[in-house]
């Protein structure tokens, strides 16, 4: 019988919420790991029961955990994110230059092909990738050492490697985002990498059109098309049609194109979500009401998905990580928030339902499709 | 060199990462400093190397502190001497989460 589980990271702990897969009912487990912030929690495609997960604490440092068992029992692994030679310097947000610092792990990728390679984006922003399980890391120092890096600069989250978007028809090409320089392509498996920036506008950095310097927030894609990319910026919804050779602004009729998450759905290329934001200033939905947006022509026409969703005084914000979707017939989506909600729809976005109230502010959400 | 063992508490998040209960006790052989101390810490459990202090410079992290007869010991050269009372076991060094967050 198929089902799903759910892997949420909060401030405070890890959460794993399963139901099976009329996802009406849930079990939640947790926390794990209580008191450390939970950035992200992944597991691989390849064998659903091996977990990735980045463990955190401003006391403690950085812990990276796995677990062979689909999150019943957990071991750390290696957490020695050392920079490949003398990092150097980027800029601060004074616009001096500032020395490279691991701060913490955002992302897990783990890959399509191997239960034991995993990529991982770093604070200060780098990618890392361990072939062994985690047990141990090396940077893929082409990205950091690209001649921009040192012009490179935080967003106001810091500055961050979140995103990695890898290509299921081509295994020496991937997508990854930092904020707040941009999206970067390799097509050599990480060894040299190409700003992909054309098209973005961004109206905080003086060079509005630059080739990098911008907040990009999320890139997804879906498997059927791997040219095809959308992402959600500071500002702005983008798609590209080309890899992302060429970007161009699909906001449409959006009430905010502000937002953290984008998502496309598992079996409709061209049904995307995002979750709009007020500002950069206000991160909480406009007024009051939390709506998720759904496109089913690749953007420009959207449509607010509302069922089942608060639509007075909220005003919780959705991060880039908390958003995904299950590949069940009817295929669900998922969001979590900084109130603690972790919301299912069962039916593409038309009805929600929560499944927890209460956890803390949720970081990321994954789920795992399970038969 | 003569070999000591040395009482150690960690604070609640690192003993649940080290699947430890209260108080460790390590063999410390030499001196005892906390340099030596926090070897012997990450030898025995590696998976709080980077918990207590970087990787690669030993720098401590600036949110861990090392307790002692009641003094706070953090800021000394990691290379000298514990208190006495420590390198003969009478009293456990204290490795603490400090008083941040709230």
């Amino acid at each position: 019988m198929s089902g799903v589980r759910v892997l949420v990271g909060t401030r405070k702990g890890a959460f794993v919420l399963t139901s099976d897969g009329a996802r009406k009912t849930w079990k939640v487990d947790g926390p794990h790991f209580p008191g450390w912030e939970m950035y992200h929690i992944k597991g691989s495609p390849v064998d659903p029961d091996r977990l990735y997960a980045s463990q955190s604490s401003g006391w403690f440092g950085q812990v990276i955990q796995r677990s062979d068992d689909g999150g019943k029992s957990w071991n750390p692994v290696d957490n020695n994110f050392a920079y490949d030679g003398v990092p150097g310097t980027h800029m601060w947000y004074d616009g001096t230059p500032h020395p490279w610092e691991f701060k913490r792990v955002w992302h897990l990728e783990p890959s399509l092909t191997d239960r034991d390679t995993v990529f991982a984006g770093v604070e200060d922003a780098a990618l890392f990738k361990s072939t062994d399980g985690g047990a141990s890391w090396n940077e893929l120092s082409g990205l950091r050492k690209h001649g921009s890096g040192a012009h490179w600069e935080p967003g106001a989250g810091g500055m961050c490697l979140h995103t990695i978007v890898l290509d299921p028809t081509n295994a020496n090409r991937m997508f990854i985002a930092i904020s707040a320089a941009g999206a970067f392509r390799t097509d050599d498996g990480g060894v040299t990498w190409t700003p992909i920036n054309k098209g973005l506008r961004s109206a905080q950095i003086p060079d509005q059109d630059a080739e990098v310097g911008h907040c990009v927030h999320r890139i997804a894609m879906h498997a059927s098309n791997p040219q095809r990319l959308y992402m959600q910026k500071h500002w702005d919804v983008m798609r590209s049609d080309d890899g992302g050779d060429n970007w161009h602004e699909v906001s449409g009729n959006l009430p905010t194109d502000f937002g953290f998450p984008i998502d496309v759905h598992a079996h409709e290329p061209e049904t995307i979500y995002v979750v709009p934001i007020t500002s950069d200033a206000h991160h909480f939905p406009p007024d009051g009401k939390l709506r998720v947006y759904r496109s089913r022509t690749g953007g420009n026409e959207w449509e607010a998905l509302t069922n089942g969703l608060p639509q007075q005084d909220c005003y919780v914000n959705v991060l880039r990580d908390a958003m995904a979707v299950d590949t069940l017939d009817s295929c669900g989506i998922y969001f979590g928030t900084t109130g603690g909600q972790v919301y299912v729809s069962s039916d593409s976005g038309d009805n929600w339902t929560p499944i927890v109230h209460d956890l803390p502010a949720v970081l990321s959400v994954e789920v795992q499709t399970l038969s | 060199m003569s070999t000591r063992i040395i009482r150690v508490v960690l604070p609640s998040p690192l003993r649940a990462l080290a699947h430890v209960g209260g108080e460790i006790a390590l063999d410390v052989t030499g001196d005892v400093t906390l340099r030596t101390v926090l070897d012997a810490i990450e030898a025995r459990h590696p998976m709080l190397r980077g918990t207590m202090r970087d990787h690669s410079t030993k720098q401590r992290r600036a949110f861990v502190r090392f307790f002692a007869t009641e003094r706070d010991l953090s800021h000394q050269s990691p290379d000298e001497p514990l208190p006495a009372t420590v390198a003969d076991g009478t009293e456990p060094l204290l490795v603490v989460g400090a008083m941040a967050g709230g």
